[in-house]
Parts: C-alpha cells; sequence; structure tokens
C-alpha cells in the first residue's frame, strides 16, 4: 500500500468538481455538429439517466458506466486509451464500463497538457492514479455511511461496492450520487503494482471503431454550420516576407469570400519558441470549400521580397533567448560547407575529463569520423488545421496540437482576451512528431476567424505545410578514438554542431565510462525555421554514436555487445564524473535482452547485424537490426528491440510504438531529406519528400520490455533514435563499406556485382 | 458549376459543384463524408483512396466529372456494421497509430483481397506500396491483411 497527499504544493491536484467548479466538458458532437450522410455507428453501451463528476478526470453514471476523460493531446503514442486505463486500474472498474473522452484545456484541473517529450504517462502517473484511487475511496465512504459500517470493511473490485460481513453489496453507479458529495480525503491509498488489474494488459484503441469507419475524429473533420474555409500563402523562400498582392481576380472566383493578408504576432509581442514561426504575414483566401480556397490561392498575385536581418527575442520554459534569421537566400551545398568548416575548428568545450589531449598525442591509433544529417519535415499525414470561432469577447478553437496551454497566451495576447475567454478543444492528431507543438497556424485560425467574423477551419495544402518551416535541424558531429597499443580504447572525442543548434549531449554515455573524454559543440544561425522533431538532437546523436562506436569496437578487435557492455560496466564500477544523467546497469540491461533475444551470440547465416543501444526520455532502447541482400539489394528484414521503460501500461499499443519508432527511424535515416536552393525548399509534396513505404518496413520486428516494476518513463521517442546506428552498423556488415552521411540512400557506396 | 448524380456507397446523391472538383473534396466539403482523408493532394500518399467499381483509387485526382455513374465505394460504405473481414482484422491487430492513413489503407487492401483473396507478402507489398503511414504500423497493416485473408491461420 501506497498512501500519498491528494494535495501537491500548491495545487490540489483531485478536486471533487461536484463542489468546486465543474471543468469545460464538449462531447464527442462538437466535432461534427453537421449530420453526416452515413449512419454513425458507434460502440453501444447503455447511457445513465445522470452523471456524477468525481473529479477532473472522471464522472460515475448512475447505472455504474464510468466516462474518463484523457487529458492530454492524442497524436498516436494512444495515450488517450493508456491514461485512462491507469485511472480505471485504480477506481477498480471494468474496463467494458468505460468511455473515454478527450478533455478540453484546462490548467485548473490538469497539468503538462502537452505531447512532448514522451512524458505524458511519466508526468501524470501519480495524477491518474491519484484521480481513480479518490473516487475508489469515496465511494467505499459513501457505502460505508449508507450501510454503517467502518470504511475499512469495504471493498471495492470491478465496479462493486461490497461489504462481506452484513452481506451488503452495491454497484458504483448506486453510491455514485453520494460519494462526488463527500470533501476528499488529505491522504490517499494507491494500489501495489501486483494488484494492477489493467495497467500491464494489453488494451484496445479506444477510437480503432471510429478510426476503421471512416468517423469524424480529426481537426481536418471539423465541420459546423455556417463555417469558411481558409488556407494561406507564404512566401516561397526563407529569407522573403510580403511586399503585396492583387486578389482582384482570385475574389471573383465562385465560393471564395475575401483575400486579405494577415499579422501572425505583433511587433512587441515576446514569443516562445512554441509560438514561433518564419513567416509572420501571410495572405489568406478565406471561401466556401477547401478546393476552391486551394484554387483561388494560385491566382492571387503576390509579390514577396527579401526580408532584412531580424532578431527574435524569445522564451523557451521561461528562460529569456535571442533567436537571429540572418538576411539571405540559404542552400543546402553552403549549409554543408559550413559545417565542415565549423567540424575543423575548436569548439565550445562542454564537459572535458581527465587530458583528452594528452591522450590523442600519446595514441598508438586514433580513429576519426564525421557524420551528417538534413534538415527534414514533420510530415504529420494530417496537414495543420486548427478551427477557430471568435466572436465578441470569446474564442473557441478546436483542433490538432500538441501545445494546447503554451499557444493559449499567445492566442489571448493576440485577440487581446483575458485567458478565461479563450477555449481550446483538441481533436485527434493525425501525427504530430513535434510539429503541432508549434501552433502559429492557431494563432492564424483565430485572427482569420475575428476579421471573416464566421468560424473558420483553417487548412494548409500539403505543400504548404511541406515548406513552412519548424523542421528537425541538419547536424554534423566528427568522432575521434584513441587507442593504445593493445587496441583498448583509452579517449574519446566528440564535436558536434548544427543548424541552427548543436545536437550534444555531454553528460551521456560513453561519458562516464572513459579517463580521457572531451565534448564540443556549435551552432550556425540560419533564417529556416526548425523545430523539436521525435527526440530531438538524440535523432541524429544517437546513430552517428553508435555506429562511431561500432568502427572503434572493431578496431579493438571486440565484439560490439561486449565492447559497450565493457565501457557500461567501468561506467557503473568507477563513473569518471558526476554529472553522467544515464544508469548504467539499465543501459547494460538493455543490451543484454537484446544480445539474448535476438540470438546475437548463435549468429546467422545470410544475415547481416548491427547492434546500438540509446538512452533518452528517461529509457533505454537497444535494437538488432538484420539486413539480408536481395541481389545488390539490402533490406532490412528483422529487428529485434529491447526496451527498458518501467512499468509498460498497454503492451501491445507500447509494442506497436516501438515498432513505429523502429520503421520511423529507419527510414528517416534510410530516405528522408530536406534541402534548400536559394532558400526554397526543394522538396514539396512526397513526389520529391520521399518517407519510407510498405515494401522497405521490415518484415518484422520483435519487441522486449524489461520488466522491473519502476515508475514508467517515456516510450514515444526513444526507439526512434538508435536504429539509425542500427542500420548503419547492419549496412556496413551487408556491403563492406560504412555509411556516413544521412539519408543513406544516396550516401550508399557503389556495389559491386 | 454543374449537377451530378453520383452512385456512393449504394445511395444516389446529388451535388451542384466545379466540373473540375476532385471526388475527395465533393465527399468530405459536400457530402460531410470525411472518412476519406486529404495527405498529399497528388495521388502519391494513398490516404484518399476510395473504390471505383472494385478498384482502389485515389478520390484527390478524380475529378467528379469522370465518376459518371460507377460505383464509389467510401470507408463509410465498405460495410453497414464496421464489419468487413478487413476493418475486423485491423482492431484485432489492432493496427492504428495516429489513424489518419487508415481508412485509405483499408481501402486498398479490401480492394487487393477482392482481386486477390490469399496474397502473398511481395503481393501485399505491390499493392500497399502506394499508401504511406506516418507512424509506421506496415508490420501491422501486413498482419492485418494476412488475418482478414485467413483469419483461422494467424
Amino acid at each position: 500500500m501506497t498512501l500519498i497527499k491528494t494535495q501537491i504544493g500548491r495545487r490540489a491536484f483531485i478536486k471533487n468538481t461536484s463542489l468546486a467548479s465543474g471543468g469545460l466538458i464538449l462531447g464527442f458532437s462538437m466535432l461534427n455538429a453537421c449530420k453526416p450522410k452515413q449512419a454513425e455507428t458507434m460502440a453501444a453501451l447503455e447511457m445513465p439517466e445522470e452523471w456524477f463528476e468525481m473529479n477532473g478526470y472522471l464522472k460515475i453514471g448512475d447505472n455504474g458506466v464510468v466516462t474518463i476523460l484523457s487529458p492530454n493531446p492524442e497524436i498516436g503514442q494512444n495515450v488517450k486509451t493508456s491514461m485512462p486505463m491507469i485511472v480505471a486500474d485504480e477506481l477498480d472498474i471494468d474496463w467494458s464500463q468505460v468511455i473515454v473522452e478527450q478533455a478540453p484545456l484546462n490548467t485548473k484541473l490538469y497539468s503538462w497538457q502537452v505531447a512532448g517529450g514522451s512524458r505524458s504517462i511519466s508526468s501524470s502517473w501519480q495524477g491518474l492514479r491519484m484521480a481513480g484511487a479518490t473516487a475508489r475511496h469515496l465511494l467505499k465512504e459513501a457505502a460505508a455511511q449508507a450501510w454503517q459500517v467502518p470504511v475499512s470493511e469495504i471493498s471495492a473490485v470491478a465496479g462493486m461496492l461490497t461489504h462481506e460481513a452484513s452481506g451488503n453489496s452495491a454497484g458504483y453507479g448506486e453510491m455514485a450520487s453520494a460519494a462526488s458529495k463527500l470533501e476528499v480525503p488529505e491522504e490517499i491509498e494507491l494500489k501495489e503494482q501486483s494488484e494492477f488489474t489493467i495497467i500491464g494488459t494489453s488494451r484496445k484503441n479506444v477510437d480503432g471503431k471510429k478510426i476503421v469507419t471512416g468517423q469524424p475524429l480529426f481537426g481536418l473533420d471539423v465541420q459546423r454550420e455556417g463555417m469558411l474555409i481558409a488556407t494561406v500563402a507564404h512566401p516561397p523562400a526563407f529569407g522573403m516576407t510580403l511586399k503585396s498582392f492583387d486578389a482582384s481576380s482570385a475574389k471573383q472566383m465562385p465560393g471564395i469570400k475575401d483575400v486579405f493578408s494577415i499579422k501572425v504576432y505583433e511587433d512587441d509581442f515576446k514569443r516562445s519558441t512554441f509560438h514561433h514561426t518564419a513567416f509572420n504575414e501571410v495572405v489568406v483566401v478565406l471561401g466556401e470549400t477547401t478546393w476552391q480556397v486551394m484554387q483561388a490561392k494560385k491566382a492571387v498575385q503576390i509579390e514577396w521580397e527579401k526580408a532584412p536581418d531580424r532578431t527574435y527575442g524569445m522564451t523557451m520554459f521561461g528562460n529569456d533567448m535571442t533567436v537571429n534569421h540572418p538576411a539571405g537566400m540559404e542552400n543546402s551545398a553552403s549549409h554543408k560547407e559550413k559545417m565542415e568548416a565549423m567540424s575543423a575548428r575548436p569548439g565550445r568545450v562542454v564537459r572535458r575529463d581527465g587530458n583528452p589531449e594528452a591522450a590523442f598525442a600519446n595514441a598508438a591509433k586514433v580513429i576519426e569520423r564525421s557524420y551528417s544529417c538534413p534538415f527534414l519535415a514533420h510530415n504529420t499525414m494530417e496537414p495543420m488545421n486548427f478551427f477557430a470561432h471568435v466572436t465578441e469577447g470569446h474564442a473557441e478553437l478546436l483542433g490538432p496540437t500538441q501545445t494546447p496551454e503554451w499557444m493559449e497566451t499567445a492566442i489571448a495576447a493576440r485577440l487581446d482576451l483575458p485567458l478565461d475567454k479563450v477555449d481550446i478543444m483538441m481533436t485527434r492528431q493525425g501525427g504530430g512528431f513535434g510539429r503541432r507543438l508549434y501552433g502559429h497556424f492557431m494563432v492564424e485560425a483565430a485572427l482569420i476567424s475575428k476579421q471573416a467574423k464566421a468560424p473558420v477551419k483553417l487548412v494548409y495544402s500539403r505543400e504548404e505545410d511541406m515548406t513552412q518551416g519548424i523542421y528537425r535541424p541538419a547536424y554534423y558531429a566528427t568522432y575521434r578514438a584513441a587507442l593504445d597499443e593493445n587496441n583498448n580504447m583509452v579517449a574519446f572525442h566528440v564535436k558536434t554542431g548544427g543548424i541552427p543548434e548543436s545536437p550534444l549531449f555531454a553528460n551521456r554515455f560513453p561519458a562516464g565510462a572513459l579517463d580521457n573524454y572531451l565534448a564540443e559543440d556549435w551552432t550556425i544561425e540560419s533564417n529556416i525555421t526548425t523545430g523539436a522533431f521525435r527526440a530531438p538532437r538524440s535523432n541524429f546523436i544517437a546513430g552517428a554514436e553508435q555506429s562511431f562506436l561500432d568502427e572503434v569496437a572493431e578496431a579493438s578487435g571486440k565484439d560490439p555487445i561486449q565492447f559497450r557492455l565493457d565501457l557500461l560496466q567501468r561506467a557503473q564500477q568507477h563513473p569518471v564524473g558526476e554529472r553522467n544523467d544515464y544508469e548504467a546497469d539499465r543501459y547494460a540491461g538493455v543490451l543484454e535482452m537484446v544480445r539474448e533475444k535476438s540470438g546475437w551470440d548463435q549468429g546467422a547465416t545470410g544475415r547481416h547485424r548491427g547492434v546500438s543501444a540509446y538512452f533518452c526520455h528517461n529509457s533505454y532502447v537497444a535494437q538488432v537490426l538484420d539486413v539480408i541482400m536481395e541481389g545488390n539489394e539490402p533490406k532490412v528484414d528483422r529487428v529485434c528491440v529491447a526496451i527498458d521503460c518501467g512499468i509498460v501500461v498497454n503492451p501491445d499499443a507500447a509494442t506497436n510504438m516501438a515498432e513505429g519508432g523502429t520503421v520511423d527511424g529507419i527510414g528517416q535515416a534510410m530516405y528522408s531529406a530536406m534541402t534548400f536552393k536559394d532558400g526554397v525548399p526543394e522538396e514539396k509534396n512526397f513526389d520529391r519528400y520521399r518517407l519510407i513505404r510498405h515494401a522497405e518496413a521490415p518484415k518484422s520486428i520483435d519487441v522486449h520490455f524489461v520488466d522491473n516494476g519502476k515508475d514508467p518513463t517515456g516510450l514515444g521517442e526513444p526507439p526512434f533514435p538508435p536504429v539509425m546506428g542500427a542500420l548503419a552498423n547492419a549496412l556496413y556488415k551487408a556491403t563492406g563499406r560504412r555509411v556516413y552521411h544521412q539519408p543513406f540512400i544516396t550516401d550508399r557506396p557503389p556495389l559491386v556485382g | 458549376m454543374a449537377n451530378f448524380n453520383l452512385n456512393i456507397n449504394g445511395e444516389t446523391l446529388s451535388v451542384d459543384v466545379d466540373p473540375n472538383t476532385p471526388l475527395l473534396w465533393v465527399l468530405r466539403d459536400h457530402l460531410n463524408m470525411v472518412g476519406t482523408k486529404y495527405g498529399c493532394g497528388i495521388a502519391q500518399c494513398g490516404a484518399c483512396t476510395v473504390h471505383l467499381g472494385d478498384v482502389a483509387t485515389r478520390s484527390c485526382m478524380l475529378t467528379v466529372s469522370s465518376v459518371g455513374n460507377q460505383e464509389v465505394t467510401t470507408i463509410e460504405g465498405l460495410s453497414v456494421n464496421g464489419d468487413h473481414p478487413v476493418q475486423k482484422a485491423w482492431l484485432e491487430v489492432d493496427v492504428p497509430q495516429c489513424g489518419y492513413c487508415q481508412a485509405g489503407q483499408i481501402m486498398t487492401a479490401s480492394a487487393l483481397l477482392k482481386k486477390n483473396p490469399n496474397p502473398t507478402d511481395e503481393e501485399i507489398e505491390m499493392a500497399m506500396n502506394g499508401n504511406i503511414c506516418r507512424c509506421g504500423t506496415y508490420t501491422r497493416i501486413k498482419k492485418a491483411i494476412k488475418t482478414a485473408a485467413n483469419p483461422e491461420n494467424v
């Protein structure tokens, strides 16, 4: 039994919402208020006559049906199923009696309503359990009062309250009314892991039926009476800005209501990095249908001009920072030259252990290798869009966003409304990958609705979405290892940087495992906007580091898994430095698991295997990737994945996420790139922007989780970065040549037939 | 603008639109059938896949005027209660992550199985290669197609 306080800091986490003010509860009908042509097929649970709100996370119907609100944005990471599972387990209700609804943004009831940092489960783990446990306690309390027996003698299991001695029993629904009127106790009892009945069992996606039958779910599916459609045109190149436009012919086109420009943020508005956009002035085309506005946009004559140097004072998580966008039109070719030049110069020293300079000077052998990756577009399958209805004194927004709370402040400021007059509701989201952390399009939608004096859905075309910016930065890294005469690694040096940020994690492995260690970095400014992309920075540096270690292991004459384990043993037993931010034993644990599960030591005829392991988002992932040669074509056949992310809430869904992260990592490293010519993004749609497809995906992916009972850590991101290293290492085994520069498809050495 | 009588999911539906409007937007904006998704607009991603007769077709580049009286089936009309074998298999395997591309995947997969009830892995890959899943659910999609083809064997 674990007792925890229901009050954390100044915030009463779990409030009884019947006693306090109720949350804004919006139903499914808000998504699509127009009647669809086809009958809606919904799972049929009998609805209660009355609901009783227990707290911000759940309400119980008089018939025992429970509605659980899922607070966080659902971008495909499946929190809309797994978060309510946690509440339901502590409530102790039959999962078949649960209805899940997406909660709106409500900063009074919830914290961290963000899909970012792989933190949905870990940051809400205790709050969600507390919500369920508190309600369960109040139900028991209500039953105890009704039956005049001690609360300690009442059991609450699977929606039934029972008092064995007196023979009394009642369903949760019968006690819900009384329970909702009770005060929340100061302390509450949580289950032990061994008592979980839902957590740790696989439950299907709560939106599965709606997804496979095409019911309205996503932002792009929002329909309202009187709703207009808008699209925007932004400059064709980074380094350009709007000069003027002539919409006289576009306005004559059928269905077109208006064409105007908007300024997304006022000049004196201090943006957070999540508000940022490269293009503060865009041309809006407003009309009746999506096709009409997309056609009319082509008819608007827009003149663009070169933008000057710009400096933005911004904040990131409360810290002030300055972001410079130098004037000019940038090119991928010159990006590469600039990064190579920076890498040849001394960087900013971030960590230095021992005497790396002397160790390299005295080394019997030095291995030096450089790695790079291009910018990437997130390319969520559902392009950016948002619904807004701004009226006098109020704004309603509905759509796909990973950061409703952080965008609310910008929207309120831009519309000059108090925060409580801005209501934000999330739809299911057709992918996120970090792109929807940056919600300038929400501000745009609000401004368009305000000007149009109508409900508006803003829709980006694929081209507009892909060329707008907020890309994964381009990175470059040079690694050096010093070997002694016995081929032992005695010093390690990483110098890395990027446009516009560095991907360095100076205190991650192999820091701590070597007496002599040096980590340096550098950055190059750019007017191309970038943002967090699934496992930011790790999504490059993991693959580069793990490829390099593979080469060092080979030079040392060691098995690549044993080589890493030896380093980890050193880090565990005699760690160098005090700031190492990984647990060496858990790191080694996933390597040992993947060694066993992949049959690494047995070898595999006809298979070329690469291994990789990485720590990020507080989780550990190791992968063994098998390549087979089909003629001259290396093909990824199988990937074995070992993960330590603590308690796994929904194992099959977690496996799905790990499979997806693995496929995504292979795809981005092998095929994807965003390139620039004179500031113009050269890839504008999926004809030129290559994403991994069915035939290129692994034939099978085996996922294994370490069962250690630790509190959950991240899962959406950690399986993504390391597989890039496993892929590079397997390609080397298959082809005899190492790949260093992503996308590997263009870095692939010529194959001798 | 012109009037079109479309045969969609067994019903005759009438719309008054520009003849060049792609079927995708007629479905989504005029008929409020939003199960068919917009992904790229240039027939590269497969999110907008519908059946024209029995053939999987990208609706984003198919003008409404070229549909004529051909039978159109969308994800909403694939089955009455969401119980088409492919839909059931998708639920059984719990394929979706974000779910956005899955209607298109299901429409391509169901057209494949109608033509070829027991496809090999290679035939599945070839048929499905035009449907992008950004979340990377490809291995589950393949498993679901095989489940739908042979529910007892998987």
